[in-house]
């Protein structure tokens, strides 16, 4: 009878006991061992990625992890997973558990010198595998599906502050984008392309480079101070208030783009100079998680969410909350105003079609897919929906029904999002691993 | 000139009077208590000082300096803390963001600490901290530091709200009904807190309590309040032996 009962709950949960069991030997790996093995795996499919598929008798490299081709030509499937299996899964798996030993010893060293050093070399070993990755690729495909992904990372985190970790129901995420994509555009072509004012005669264009955060950053405080004309008429009241205005300042800024003739109205504005590569892209990205992760984390970033949970009490324990809120508001219109301009500059062409209600979509549902209060939700949610956004795109008008429909699930089983309310504690993720007891201990610590 | 003076505080909802010519002096370490059936502008009279709402007449000076007219976050910044009715908890925080967080007006490192992660920021936090966790030493609940307040029993989020008025590092504590709810262990236990908070900080405490047990072995003058007027001030025992009072709780006998 013991021996009956003792199975039933091990039959049960078979799936989570096998998957325990395919965990177990990467318990200790740290993220500087997968760094390790997704680089091999990226050098091995720039090296011999290209003869392998041929072999396999696919057209080419596959661009996104074989979703295109799977949808497309549903006979090339099992050398389609052959091929993640030999380029992918195998390196990354093998090198991460053999190098796990010395990517400890190795980050314990690294922690040792400085926090940001480590951090440095993290981003430094990141940077690299997405270089390779996306060189590997056919065309130029790759590098742009990275770029803005990483754009989409920015706009998410920065929508997240308010309407994650200030708990109001913003709408004017496009607007703010919209107004830092034409300020940076502005920028650019008046001072280096536009011979009739500045242009090539007077600024060289070696210059121009060099001026580009100038211009994202200008970008950036125009959303700001279009932020401003949201906050002043509603943060007076609290509610549905910020998000009926923030709808209507969408909507204006795009119908403002649309009539302005000197921005090129419904035709929009092209031919903004190639600056937003993948290297200006990441340091981009990686400069707005760090600084919005620094501000949530910080007690004054907390005070937004105690003005979220109770805002009478906020004020009583000496916090001003009108000046948080007010803050963060022009905090997140300054990102999402940079992402903006490094959007116009990676696609070269912006037009008032691009920030509309679609565009709102795509950010709320990246935003809630992924987590709200979370920095690592929005990086997961903007990842997943841009990925599945990419793979989905061969059932072209299909694709909007099937995103929704997934939404839909996520906010069914997890109503909060995938990882909504953590905290990302960068210390914690490339500490080095010593045991399994260990890290389950500080997992349910927090 | 007393830490807390009220003079002549009259407050208007619309047509209703809620609270008319109302006096009140808090000496340095006082414990005053103030009482009255429900509805009779007590927590009112908490609000109009505390600056959620600006009395509609008088005068409010707080150590000298007028606070008519002020935000609560100045109010509360000037040193004076408060607990309310309802506990008014974060409910996505933990019990030490709690309390670091109502350090917020001694925050000095700025925008720029907290963009950049500067050293700066890095002290400073690590000081609130530490002050933190000797407040929730003194609450004796410290080992509770990292757990979200909704998951605590009652007793428990009533010391994280005490700990986290203490932390705005009041001259003078305002407490609304901190008892209500409680059972009777919870409520000696709480009695005890009152009285390490008042000997450990020689607080001026300003106090709305139903429970006649509390109010009669805390206060040094009761002030009881009826229909936002004050018709008894005394000391306890006065206060218990006031026809008005007893008319106004228990209700007059009907002579037929």
């Amino acid at each position: 009878m013991e021996a009956i009962s003792s199975d039933l709950p091990a039959k049960k949960s078979s799936l989570g006991g096998l998957l325990n069991k395919l965990k177990a030997p990467f318990a200790f790996v740290p993220l500087l061992g997968w760094f390790f093995g997704t680089l091999v795996a990226v050098v091995i499919e720039r090296l011999w990625g290209a003869q392998l598929a041929e072999a396999l008798g696919m057209a080419g490299v596959p661009s996104l992890f074989g979703f295109l081709i799977i949808l497309k030509e549903p006979a090339l499937i099992p050398s389609t997973f052959l091929y993640l299996l030999l380029i992918y899964v195998l390196p990354i798996t093998i090198i991460a558990r053999l190098s796990a030993p010395l990517a400890n010893g190795l980050a314990a060293k690294l922690l040792e010198l400085r926090l940001w050093f480590s951090v440095v070399v993290h981003l430094g070993l990141l940077y690299l595998i997405l270089h390779i990755w996306a060189g590997a690729g056919a065309s130029d495909y790759r590098t742009l599906i990275l770029r803005l992904t990483l754009i989409s990372i920015m706009i998410t985190l920065s929508l997240n502050v308010i309407n994650g970790y200030m708990g109001e129901f913003s709408c004017s995420h496009p607007g703010f984008i919209a107004l830092g994509a034409y300020g940076a555009s502005v920028f650019t072509l008046i001072m280096f392309e536009d011979d009739r004012v500045f242009g090539p005669p007077l600024l060289p264009p070696a210059l121009g480079p060099f001026m580009f955060p100038v211009a994202l950053i200008a970008g950036g405080l125009i959303a700001s101070l279009g932020a401003i004309v949201v906050a002043i008429p509603s943060f007076r009241t609290r509610g549905d208030y910020l998000a009926i205005i923030s709808l209507a300042f969408m909507f204006m800024v795009k119908s403002l783009f649309e009539n302005l003739e000197i921005f090129g109205g419904a035709r929009g504005l092209g031919g903004q100079p190639d600056w937003a590569g993948l290297p200006a892209v990441f340091v981009w990205a990686a400069i707005c998680v760090w600084i919005i992760n620094n501000f949530v984390r910080s007690t004054l970033g907390k005070a937004l969410n105690a003005v979220r949970d109770d805002e009478m009490a906020a004020n009583a324990m000496t916090v001003n909350t009108r000046r948080t809120k007010m803050t963060a508001f022009l905090f997140a219109a300054f990102w999402a105003g940079t992402a903006g301009g490094l959007f116009a500059h990676v696609l070269r062409y912006v037009n008032p079609g691009m920030f509309g209600l679609q565009n709102l979509a795509e950010v709320l549902a990246m935003l809630y897919f992924g987590g709200l209060n979370s920095v690592i939700g929005s990086i997961v949610g903007a990842v997943s929906f841009n990925v599945l956004s990419e793979a989905l795109r061969p059932l072209e008008i299909y694709k909007w029904i099937i995103i929704p429909l997934l939404v839909i699930l996520v906010m069914i089983f997890r109503p909060r999002g995938l990882m909504s309310f953590k905290e990302l504690d960068i210390k914690e993720m490339i500490k080095p691993k010593e045991r399994v007891e260990e890290k389950e201990h500080a997992v349910t610590s927090r | 000139m007393p830490l807390l003076h009220v003079k002549d505080m009259t407050h208007y909802f619309g047509g209703l009077r809620a609270v008319h010519n109302y006096n009140l002096n808090i000496e340095p370490g006082q414990v005053r208590g103030l009482i009255g059936p429900n509805g009779a502008g007590k927590s009112t009279i908490f609000n109009l000082i505390t600056g959620i709402y600006s009395p509609t007449e008088g005068e409010i000076f707080l150590d000298g300096d007028n606070i008519v007219g002020l935000h609560p976050y100045q109010v509360a910044a000037m040193g004076l803390g408060r607990t309310f009715q309802n506990l008014k908890l974060w409910r996505h925080m933990t019990v030490l963001e709690h309390v670091k967080m109502a350090h917020y007006s001694k925050i000095n490192y700025g925008l720029i600490g907290a963009f950049f992660g500067t050293p700066k920021r890095n002290r400073e936090e690590a000081e609130i901290e530490a002050r933190a966790f000797e407040l929730l030493e003194l609450m004796d609940i410290p080992h509770l530091a990292h757990q979200l307040v909704t998951n605590l029993p009652y007793g428990a989020q009533r010391r994280v709200e005490m700990a986290r008025a203490l932390a705005t590092e009041p001259k003078i504590l305002f407490l609304d009904e901190p008892t209500a709810g409680m059972n009777p262990e919870e409520l000696i236990k709480m009695m005890t807190v009152f009285r390490r908070v008042h000997q450990e900080f020689g607080l001026a405490i300003f106090l709305i309590e139903h429970r006649m047990k509390v109010v009669m072995e805390f206060c040094d003058v009761i002030q009881t309040l009826v229909f936002g007027e004050v018709i008894a001030e005394g000391t306890p025992n006065e206060i218990q032996n006031d026809a008005k009072v007893i008319d106004a709780y228990l209700g007059r006998e009907v002579v037929a």
